[in-house]
């Protein structure tokens, strides 16, 4: 629930990048976000467009990868997804269990658009 | 026209993280623990702290540094009517704390003459999860009203927390609560988490929580 301040830094992280690589315009981002990382992609979407009007990022699409929340099960080494609730092991009721991964938030790549210069 | 694709992979949260490391590394540098209270709204976190306050004024020298999503000033002005300076800073509307409202928090507070600075974060039991703001150690404050089912429905914000402060305990004889179904889900999430069962209203278990933080403070203030 803290979109707004997640799409500012997608967009310094974005905008450090496509200047560094002489971008002129941004096609697409490409996220990563966990289910553990508490991010609505919907709400991501729309700051986007919001905070980026009128500049080349506006029209970049952002596509987001969802990972899965995983727990490793101490007792039987099964492993499971958590969607809302935690819960202990569904195999065998352990409730030693341990955080794997789905607490992701990264940038993995953008797509910039280059205009061919003149000759 | 060219089409490109520039590999990143860069946390977004990195800018955040990296202010929160100059954080930590400022109040080591002061010999000063620092500690980030956080809870649901009305868990009693400012009275925790008011008490805390009270109860250590005389041996540690606490600042504090209230965080409120808007420019009222009721937590602060009990914090120093407590005897503790406290700055507050305003998230103007936004969820959490984060570690560049710290370091604003920081710069008013006389860091020479403090051993152990309380951030009190924003009421919420999701977003400040995320944010590292730079502190020595993580407090949960959960009050028995709130339900024994916490930690099963927020797992997330206590995954990364060093120790639990479960308040308001002389309201268990009038609300369903069974303190075993609360702690199996905080055990799942947090093994071995250190915990203190707390009442602001009888003083119960704070001679034990304010031994845990004097320890702490001291330790930081060693180093």
């Amino acid at each position: 629930m803290h979109e707004l301040s997640a799409t500012q830094n997608i967009l310094h992280i974005v905008m450090d990048h496509a200047e560094r690589n002489h971008a002129d315009s941004v096609s697409a981002i490409n996220l990563v976000v966990g289910d553990f990382a508490n991010i609505v992609p919907d709400c991501v979407g729309y700051y986007w467009k919001i905070i980026t009007e009128g500049t080349i990022y506006a029209d970049a699409v952002l596509r987001f990868d969802r990972r899965p929340a995983i727990f490793e099960c101490d007792d039987c080494g099964s492993q499971f997804e958590i969607t809302r609730e935690m819960t202990a092991c569904p195999q065998c009721g352990s409730d030693h269990v341990t955080f794997i991964s789905g607490d992701e938030l990264l940038v993995e790549s953008i797509e910039i658009v280059r205009n061919e210069k003149e000759k | 026209m060219t089409s490109i694709k520039v590999p990143i992979i860069e946390n977004i949260l990195e800018a955040n993280d990296f202010v929160a490391e100059e954080n930590r590394k400022i109040f080591s540098d002061h010999n000063i623990f620092c500690i980030n209270i956080m809870a649901a709204p009305g868990a009693g976190k400012t009275a925790l702290i008011v008490k805390t306050i009270e109860l250590l004024k005389d041996k540690i020298r606490i600042g504090v540094i209230e965080g409120d999503t808007a420019s009222v000033t009721i937590d602060s002005d009990q914090v120093v009517m407590a005897g503790a300076p406290a700055v507050q800073v305003t998230t103007a509307g936004e969820c959490h704390m984060d570690a560049m409202m710290v370091r604003k928090g920081m710069e008013q507070l006389p860091l020479d003459d403090l051993d152990l600075v309380i951030i009190e974060n924003i009421g919420n039991l999701i977003c400040p999860a995320e944010w590292d703001l730079g502190s020595h150690a993580n407090a949960l404050v959960a009050s028995v009203a709130e339900g024994d089912d916490k930690p099963w429905k927020y797992p997330n914000i206590y995954r990364n927390l060093d120790v639990l402060l479960i308040t308001k305990t002389d309201l268990i004889p009038y609300v369903d609560y069974d303190i075993d179904h609360f702690k199996s889900g905080v055990e799942i999430l947090n093994p071995g988490l250190v915990t203190f069962p707390t009442s602001a209203k009888t003083g119960d278990g704070f001679p034990a929580w304010t031994e845990w933080l004097s320890k702490k403070t001291k330790a930081a203030a060693e180093k």
